[in-house]
């Protein structure tokens, strides 16, 4: 059995303890925001919020988030908004990916919103030096120059 | 040009800088197809690609798939602005993968008048598919979409659009034609005021024939083409929402994990799958000629059952061979054969036994795995006799084709749905089909949807890979050091003509291929041949620039005055990058140009090395002659993700063999340029106004020249072997001067 809140929602679900947290998210809860990359925590796709903080959920089994809070993409203009009950509109770092054209095939940008907003939660005013160590996951599109230059956007706003 | 009325599309160029489109792209049946196949009520169609309803929207269909290229986007506006629709009323959809927005038949016209499009032709040779086969593709490759649908299919159904909905205007007002103007998304009559939107005059549009002979704006009369619109994509890429093919769920579905033969070409012997069997969630077993897959009620369950089947694997002959096995072979096959010609002129072997100079140099590149982001994967439902079918792809007709072929249904049973392509570049063309013959067979044993997923590391050895090449150089120089010979001899296959082909003005060539073949499949990969190619082309003529004391830029210069748009990107390029300007210490400027899919890229790269000896790449200052940019900010984007994949080619990229089989796992051992070591990249886009390039792979091929040939300046090391992280940098003996 696990039990975690999802997006502010409570799941009990009957799984095994060592299931990883991405596929109890993406096979068990039919949420697909979160992406399947690489399936030991080097590529980042997996990213999502666990009591705010990103972690990359293809290797945390889900014993590791018993009665935590999850954040998905789904849920984290809900979560920036702290409401559940109406649509909130995107997150600053949401719009900023709009703005400056960042996705391009798109599958990496989960992974990278998630772990670029929990990186400007922590420190607003990251140097290039932070931003190339707080930020790993990998763009195969290389959407790095405009993630950089939406990072700095969203820095300076 | 004669314009046939058996061709779909003819184009013909126009005195005075426009172009004439000959057009039937909408015969009189395939048009009532379109409009019994695709039409609700009160909807009508204007063209096979254009829809427009009563309340003024339109939607544009676009027959390719959108891996962030921004290909809906660009073909949207390319519909749109000939239309003279309002940008702000215009949808677009992924066209239905069926025979109606089949895009061979756009390519089979180019066929006939010009030869089968170069981009093709690799595919042709990987497979002996005839041309007629090609025609029944919906394929996104080749930077093709902008030029081939966009620029003729695209623009055509715009522009015949407008025409029959100003003929409607006309034929109701009574006026002449000629009297009406368009704008977004109206008919105007401007001598009496009066004015129709397009919706209200679609029900009397469906009902004429669309005109054979619409003619096209010229490019000072685009109000939509030229900007930088946003992605029509992205939106959803930001909130999760966007589908891709590995996103499909249902309750009921099940999830099939694989295991290959390791060893190209082998079969599978035996398993035993007792152990496997007895876990959770686990509901068979399924055994094919060369895997064996585990299905679950969860991919996670499926995955981990597997592991505990044991399965043996024919012996072959290639259970030995490495990539130095593979090495010795290209070498030997080189000596020992002159090869086929690819491209010749003059007398090589008189210009280099008169020559004053002569260098020569051996290049060589690894296999490479494409590695798209998104896990390889493919979903069958089958029922009632049918399928559904979802699956990422770069041609979504030809994948139904393939799942119909394989489960032995009829086409036209199998339904494609759509989804994004988590990154393609090259690996779901057709004709690597791995993955999805695997899901139909596994699929085709249960009655709800099963999804097989490659895990990374199944997916990166069981791959198409791009070919690894050798390629000897030698070239010869009169006592003034003028170029007078360049010999090439490589190994092959040639995916896409011309690749080794060279701008430079010199008189005595000798390309000549030998073949390369070995036990590995192989595919187009981003940029095909050219990427290979480029890096052997731009460092040798680099090191030929060293060896008579121009510089690089200058050389390059010298022998391209028959090729003005080469010398313009590198121009461009150089003097945005400060070529010839004082630089940080430490670091150094390398250059390289080529043409791929009719556009030419030219990049100057900014390096230094690194603590430990590895190549740092600090900036990459590119400039592209594209013809036109429908775009700019997809042209852009383009360029830089293009510069960033070659990148990590050059700096990382190596599949290495051992014992018949690929080594690599995952990221960690083929490793992706990330965050920290991903340059700025400033992008110029030069109009020549020419015809329309590609874009989605002129920006790989330079990059890899560009780099290295910079590090020589730093180090006096002539990078010859790709990737660059086998290269130990720190031995620095800096050439004196360029």
């Amino acid at each position: 059995m696990a039990k975690f809140k999802v997006n502010g929602v409570e799941h009990d679900l009957d799984i095994e303890p060592d299931m990883p947290l991405l596929w109890a998210i993406r096979d068990e809860l039919g949420m697909t925001g979160t992406k399947f990359g690489c399936g030991i925590a080097s590529c980042g796709a997996c990213t999502v919020h666990v009591n705010g903080s990103a972690v990359r959920s293809c290797v945390l089994p889900v014993s590791a988030v018993e009665g935590q809070a999850i954040t998905t993409i789904e849920g984290l203009a809900y979560a920036a908004a702290g409401s559940t009950q109406s649509t909130p509109s995107l997150t600053d770092v949401q719009q900023a990916w709009i703005d400056h054209q960042v996705p391009q095939c798109g599958y990496c940008q989960s992974g990278m919103i998630m772990a670029v907003s929990s990186l400007l939660a922590s420190n607003p005013n990251p140097s290039d030096a932070e931003i190339d160590a707080g930020i790993t996951n990998v763009c195969r599109c290389g959407s790095y120059p405009r993630i950089r230059k939406a990072i700095r956007a969203l820095a300076t706003a | 040009m004669k314009i046939s009325r058996r061709r779909f599309i003819v184009s013909s160029a126009v005195v005075g800088g426009g172009i004439l489109i000959g057009y039937s792209a909408t015969r009189p049946s395939r048009h009532r197809i379109a409009n019994r196949d695709l039409a609700q009520s009160g909807e009508h169609y204007v063209t096979s690609f254009l829809k427009l309803d009563p309340d003024n929207r339109v939607t544009v269909y676009v027959p390719h798939a959108e891996m962030g290229q921004g290909i809906h986007t660009s073909l949207a506006m390319m519909a749109a602005d000939e239309m003279d629709a309002d940008w702000e009323l215009v949808n677009i959809e992924q066209a239905p993968a069926t025979d109606l927005f089949a895009n061979g038949a756009v390519v089979k016209g180019f066929a006939g008048e010009f030869g089968l499009p170069g981009f093709l032709m690799g595919l042709v040779n990987v497979s002996a598919t005839k041309i007629a086969e090609i025609a029944n593709m919906q394929i996104t490759g080749g930077s093709s979409s902008v030029r081939f649908t966009g620029n003729t299919a695209m623009r055509t159904a715009g522009a015949a659009a407008r025409q029959m909905l100003i003929e409607c205007a006309a034929n109701r007002w009574g006026v002449p034609a000629e009297e009406c103007t368009t704008a977004l998304s109206h008919v105007q009559h401007n001598a009496s005021g009066r004015s129709f939107s397009y919706g209200e005059l679609a029900a009397d549009a469906a009902a004429l024939e669309p005109p054979t002979n619409p003619m096209l704006k010229d490019r000072s009369q685009f109000n939509i083409v030229g900007k930088a619109i946003s992605r029509n994509d992205i939106p959803a890429k930001v909130d999760g929402s966007a589908p891709y093919g590995i996103d499909y769920h249902s309750d009921d579905m099940l999830y099939a994990a694989i295991r290959f033969a390791p060893v190209f070409g082998t079969k599978l012997v035996s398993v035993d799958a007792t152990e496997a069997l007895k876990k959770r969630g686990v509901k068979r077993v399924v055994e094919l000629e060369d895997s064996v897959a585990v299905v679950a009620d969860s991919y996670w369950r499926a995955k981990e059952a597997l592991k505990l089947v044991k399965s043996e694997f024919e012996a072959s002959s290639n259970d030995t061979v490495s990539s130095a096995d593979i090495a010795a072979r290209f070498d030997a096959e080189l000596a020992s054969s002159d090869g086929e010609e690819d491209f010749e002129s003059g007398n090589v072997e008189d210009a280099i036994a008169n020559a004053a100079d002569t260098i020569e140099s051996s290049y060589r590149v690894p296999y490479l795995s494409h590695a798209p982001m998104e896990p390889m994967n493919c979903t069958v439902h089958f029922h009632d006799g049918k399928a559904d079918l979802w699956t990422s792809t770069q041609d979504a007709l030809g994948i139904r084709g393939r799942v119909a072929k394989i489960a032995g249904l009829n086409e036209n049973d199998v339904t494609y749905h759509f989804s994004y392509v988590g990154g393609g570049f090259g690996r779901r063309l057709p004709f690597t089909w791995n993955v999805i013959d695997h899901a139909t067979l596994i699929a085709k044993e249960f009655d709800v949807p099963v999804k097989t997923v490659l895990s990374r590391e199944d997916d990166m050895q069981q791959d198409y890979y791009r070919p690894a090449v050798h390629s000897n150089f030698k070239a010869a120089f009169d006592s003034t050091g003028r170029v007078l010979a360049w010999h090439n001899r490589f190994t092959g296959p040639i995916q896409v003509a011309g690749a080794s082909h060279i701008p430079y003005a010199i008189d005595n060539q000798s390309i000549r291929m030998v073949e390369g073949e070995t036990h590995v499949p192989i595919a187009a990969w981003r940029s095909v041949d050219h990427s290979q190619q480029t890096f052997f082309t731009e460092s040798f003529i680099d090191e030929m620039a060293h060896r008579t004391g121009v510089n690089p830029y200058q050389f390059r210069m010298d022998l391209l005055h028959k090729h003005p748009r080469h010398q313009k990107v590198l121009q461009v390029a150089a003097e945005a990058a400060g070529y010839g300007e004082n630089l940080a210490e430490g670091h150094a400027l390398g250059i390289a140009v080529q043409e791929s899919f009719g556009s030419i890229c030219a990049q100057v790269a900014e390096v230094s090395v690194g603590e430990n000896g590895e190549a740092r790449v600090h900036k990459v200052t590119a400039a592209i002659d594209c013809g036109w940019a429908v775009n700019p900010d997809t042209v852009e984007a383009q360029v830089e993700s293009g510069i960033i994949f070659g990148l990590t080619a050059a700096l990382y990229g190596e599949i290495t063999i051992e014992n018949g089989r690929v080594a690599n796992n995952n990221f960690p051992d083929y490793e992706m340029v990330r965050m920290a070591t991903s340059p700025e990249v400033e992008v110029h886009i030069v109009e020549s106004g020419e015809a329309l390039g590609g874009l989605g792979e002129p920006a790989t091929p330079p990059i890899a020249a560009a780099v290295a040939n910079g590090l020589y300046i730093l180090t006096g090391q002539r990078i010859r072997e790709l990737p660059l992280k086998n290269h130990d940098l720190s031995r620095t003996n800096p050439i004196a001067s360029v």
